[in-house]
């Protein structure tokens, strides 16, 4: 009988195959999502959506091709599968060298991500209750001006099938949240989030992390802090020392390790759009890329932590892993694909081939990138600091497109003063240069303050896909950096 | 480049057919007791060749048709997706819709749907686009790969082209329906560490040329050798058109109604006042022959063409239906699909040109900066608009009415208002397209004492 997921996976592996493809696998995806927001007490968006469809890579004339389709009848997927042949056949007009891929086993499989709390068996009345009474909560301080808070719910189930003779399905949930207030007074806009900007907080899992954010509890310090910010004094422009809050340190890997080790960009494959990599090859190994008490990893394992770079296999079918990235502060690896891993000297994928959606072609994203934790209390890391600036939730973020050069501000930021934290200050930023600002950490916070982050929103590629990644942080502590560029008086 | 259709190729359906499936919508929520449904449905098909290295790595295509179902019952209202389109996902996505819409408080300034309406003729689909095949597309890339391997240099972008539908009706009689095609080449030329970049993008694929843009990124990388690494401080600048696109194109929610309503717009508590230079005029106009779009907003209101800002004054917002009624003013037809809380945007925005080309710009500059794009650009400061980000494939010094040579890259942090208050000369408007904005109609500009923070190690 037709009809099951995997039936669509054959029918394509065949008739791929069929037409000359040398490889080809396919990816099957069904996902719903749930997206509920509220703007100063009342709803905003308020919807579902489903799609399901297939994505067909194939191999033919030794080049790739690639084709999509949610037309899931027979002919319809068989006419897919043609397309991604005559596609490969036409990459091949402008081939210099044959696609090769690393070896790789074939697995039979199947696995579910954590979720303790179907987000979906949740109604929507508690869900939306929830966010009306916290969006009410920042409501009621004087001087809040705008009021937002979100959740937002996927399910994902993949099928993967490639012609090797791999058959995975996994299924997935992701669950985020947060909450805003901004304050416009005089000439200034300020604003304050909860558990982090841009959406909040992000992992996989169900319902469990709404409960655990404690939304409600929040509400009048975000709405509080959001005001306070227009009396607060100005974060100066200086050299000095900062100590970076972890989400916003979370956000510092992402930008300055995540993407420059990625070898897509590395080797050129990025120029036009997400750009390279100042990581040239002669640097695997050669560079000391951090101060020797910076260790990061790329960890898709699900021992890392319910991140939003967690699974099972990537989208090729490659098994998760753990790759050390910067080990006692030396750049140590990059992040593969079947296709590119031979470059680097690699016998293997190191299994970071992900993509957005079955109408999307999977590439190299980060999975979870995370610096390892040091031994510090935040508490006691402030006691010992003399002088500097402790700043927290991200506001803005930029770097150049071969990952050297950045700026970053936040939302909030206090004075350390004598081993105390002292008054809050506005507008904070900071900038670098990203080896010469990772050989300044000197001291990293342990595992009761280290958090894994949800970053949702990482755009690459052409056509544009978004993806979600992970990144474990504590807070750290940097010398010497310029501090207070972004609101510099000129 | 030559076109014939392929057998085999996905063409998009018949409007009629797409009508039909928003008809058997609008029937079953009927039968579920649903008084006021909208179905929109979106249909595309996309090819996109992508290359680097001097070949294609990438090249793929796909076909996708969503249903998008919202019910309004009663000062409640809530939307649920589909790409699954026989009877019973049908059925099951009405009954969501209406079970999720029952599920909140009522919102007594939910207004009704709205009903008929009349729209101007916009004609945005041509056959040769459509038709473009991933042949055509790797054959002009492949020109594009020799002209860097015969130059030494290494080529990489993409080629993409497609064409797409949307039929938006509801139980109150309204129906719209528009197409269109679109094509995009974007190219960068890399010569050793250097490298320069040229893009296009228009409805029909012979408004632009793929093997001038490629010869025009070619020629700048080769310009782009040994870079000087100046000093930041505030410079002129001759913005190309993209990277006038993309900084300005950021301003484009700030002109929605109901952003100024929500204090986070830079143009509240601004509006009627002499903010801008007296030499800006921007208007949002979707009718423009260099825009893509339906006339249509995601209400069915029809678009109106405004002109937000007239001689450096911002004389007028755009409005859906709900912003229009707080205000007390008529909309524009420029509201998102509903529910949002984001209201809506001027998505056409063209801003209004001058009759300087840039080499005269560039010959009447005795110190400056010739920016070809800007990259990575996010907001600092929301209510002065300072952007920051960083020039990026072709920053050019100017010296005595010449461009002398190559410039490391720039950080910049700029407000946009400011800057449009520095204009000192405006080139020709053109349709352009950058990287951070959606494509829009924008001129090149002269602007001084532009401010560069910071600057990179190439």
């Amino acid at each position: 009988m037709w009809g099951t997921m995997w039936d669509f996976c054959s029918r394509a592996l065949d008739t791929a195959k069929l037409r000359g493809a040398t490889y080809a696998d396919v990816r099957v995806m069904h996902q719903h999502q749930r997206i509920l927001t509220t703007k100063n007490r009342r709803v905003g968006t308020l919807g579902q959506s489903e799609s399901l469809g297939i994505g067909i890579r194939v191999v033919a004339n030794g080049a790739w091709g690639f084709a999509s389709t949610d037309n899931l009848t027979r002919d319809g997927v068989a006419t897919c599968a043609i397309q991604a042949v005559a596609i490969a056949r036409a990459s091949a007009l402008a081939k210099k060298e044959s696609v090769q891929l690393a070896p790789e086993a074939t697995y039979i499989d199947s696995w579910q991500g954590p979720c303790l709390k179907d987000p979906f068996e949740i109604p929507v009345e508690t869900q939306l209750g929830l966010l009306l009474a916290v969006d009410e909560e920042m409501s009621k301080v004087k001087g809040v001006t705008l009021t937002e808070t979100d959740m937002q719910f996927r399910k994902v189930d993949s099928w993967f099938a490639s012609s090797a003779g791999s058959r995975i399905h996994q299924r997935k949930f992701v669950s985020g949240c947060g909450i805003v207030a901004m304050s416009f007074q005089g000439d200034a806009i300020q604003k304050r989030s909860y558990p982090n900007s841009f959406g909040g907080q992000h992992i996989l899992g169900g319902y469990e992390l709404i409960e655990a954010m404690e939304l409600r509890n929040h509400a009048p310090r975000v709405a509080e802090e959001s005001v306070a910010l227009h009396s607060a004094a100005q974060c100066p422009e200086t050299t000095g020392t900062i100590i970076l809050g972890g989400s916003q340190l979370g956000l510092q890997i992402h930008e300055s390790v995540g993407h420059p080790i990625e070898l897509d960009r590395v080797l050129g494959q990025e120029a036009n759009f997400a750009g390279t990599s100042f990581l040239t090859l002669d640097k695997l190994h050669n560079l000391q890329y951090a101060s020797p008490i910076v260790n990061v990893v790329a960890d898709a394992r699900s021992e890392h932590g319910p991140g939003l770079g967690t699974f099972a296999y990537d989208d090729e079918g490659v098994p998760a892993q753990c790759i050390d990235v910067i080990k006692n502060g030396e750049f140590h690896g990059y992040l593969s694909s079947r296709e590119t891993a031979h470059i680097v000297g690699l016998t293997r994928s190191g299994g970071t081939m992900r993509t957005e959606g079955w109408n999307r072609l999977p590439m190299i994203r980060m999975t979870n990138v995370s610096i390892l934790p040091g031994q510090w209390t935040l508490d006691n890391l402030i006691a010992d600091t003399d002088n500097a600036i402790l700043m927290d939730t991200n506001r803005s973020w930029s770097i150049d497109d071969r990952r050297y050069q950045f700026q970053f501000s936040t939302e909030v930021a206090w004075e350390i003063k004598g081993g105390k934290r002292t008054r809050m200050l506005k507008n904070p930023s900071y900038s670098g240069i990203t080896t010469d600002f990772w050989n300044s950490c000197d001291a990293i916070c342990g595992a009761d303050e280290w958090v894994l982050w949800g970053t949702p929103n990482c755009g690459k590629g052409q056509p544009m896909q978004v993806m979600g990644t992970g990144h474990g942080a504590s807070p750290a502590r940097f010398r010497n950096v310029q501090i207070g560029k972004a609101f510099a008086k000129q | 480049m030559s076109t014939q259709k392929r057998a085999g190729a996905p063409s998009l359906r018949r409007e009629r057919d797409l009508r039909k499936i928003a008809a058997s919508v609008l029937r079953l929520a009927k039968a579920n007791g649903i008084r006021e449904t909208e179905v929109q449905i979106d249909e595309n098909i996309d090819g996109l060749t992508r290359f680097a290295n001097n070949t294609i790595h990438q090249h793929v295509a796909e076909h996708g048709l969503v249903v998008s179902i919202r019910t309004v019952m009663d000062g409640r209202t809530a939307r649920v997706t589909t790409s699954c389109i026989d009877e019973d996902a049908l059925r099951n996505a009405v009954q969501s819709a209406a079970s999720l819409a029952a599920q909140q408080p009522k919102d007594p300034h939910l207004l009704p749907l709205p009903g008929k309406q009349k729209y101007p003729a916009v004609r945005r689909f041509h056959a040769a686009t459509a038709m473009l095949a991933p042949e055509d597309r790797a054959r002009a890339v492949k020109n594009a790969c020799q002209l860097a391997d015969n130059r030494g240099q290494v080529a990489a972008g993409i080629f993409s082209s497609g064409q797409s539908q949307c039929v938006l009706v509801n139980s109150h009689g309204l129906t719209a329906a528009h197409r269109q095609t679109h094509a995009t080449f974007s190219i960068t030329m890399q010569q050793g560490s250097a490298a320069s970049w040229a893009k296009g993008n228009a409805g029909d694929y012979r408004r632009f040329a793929t093997a001038a843009l490629a010869q025009t990124a070619s020629e700048k990388a080769s310009r782009a050798q040994d870079p000087v690494e100046l000093e930041p401080g505030r410079y002129t600048v001759i913005l190309e058109p993209a990277a006038v696109l993309d900084l300005v194109g950021f301003l484009f929610y700030d002109f929605a109604a109901t952003a100024v309503a929500d204090k986070r717009s830079c143009f509240s508590d601004r509006v009627g006042k002499e903010l801008l230079g007296r030499n800006i005029h921007i208007a949002d106009d979707v009718y423009h022959s260099d825009q893509l779009g339906s006339p249509f907003d995601g209400e069915g209101v029809p678009k109106h063409r405004v002109q937000l800002v007239e001689r450096g004054v911002v004389k007028n917002l755009v409005y859906s239906r709900q912003s229009a009624k707080q205000a007390k003013t008529r909309p524009t037809g420029h509201g998102f699909a509903l529910p949002n809380e984001y209201g809506e945007a001027p998505m056409n925005l063209v801003v209004g040109g001058g009759d300087v080309p840039i080499d005269k710009m560039i010959a009447s500059t005795p110190r400056g900066l010739l920016v070809t794009r800007l990259w990575y650009i996010r907001e600092v400061d929301p209510y002065e608009k300072v952007m920051t980000g960083m020039t990026r494939d072709g920053l050019f010094l100017v010296e005595n009415g010449k461009v002398t040579r190559a410039a490391k890259n720039f950080r910049f942090n700029q407000s946009v208002l400011e800057m449009l208050r520095n204009v000192e000369c405006l080139g020709p408007a053109r349709r352009a397209a950058g990287e951070e904005s959606f494509e829009m109609v924008v001129p090149p500009m002269k602007v001084k004492a532009f401010h560069f923070s910071e600057v990179t190690k190439f």
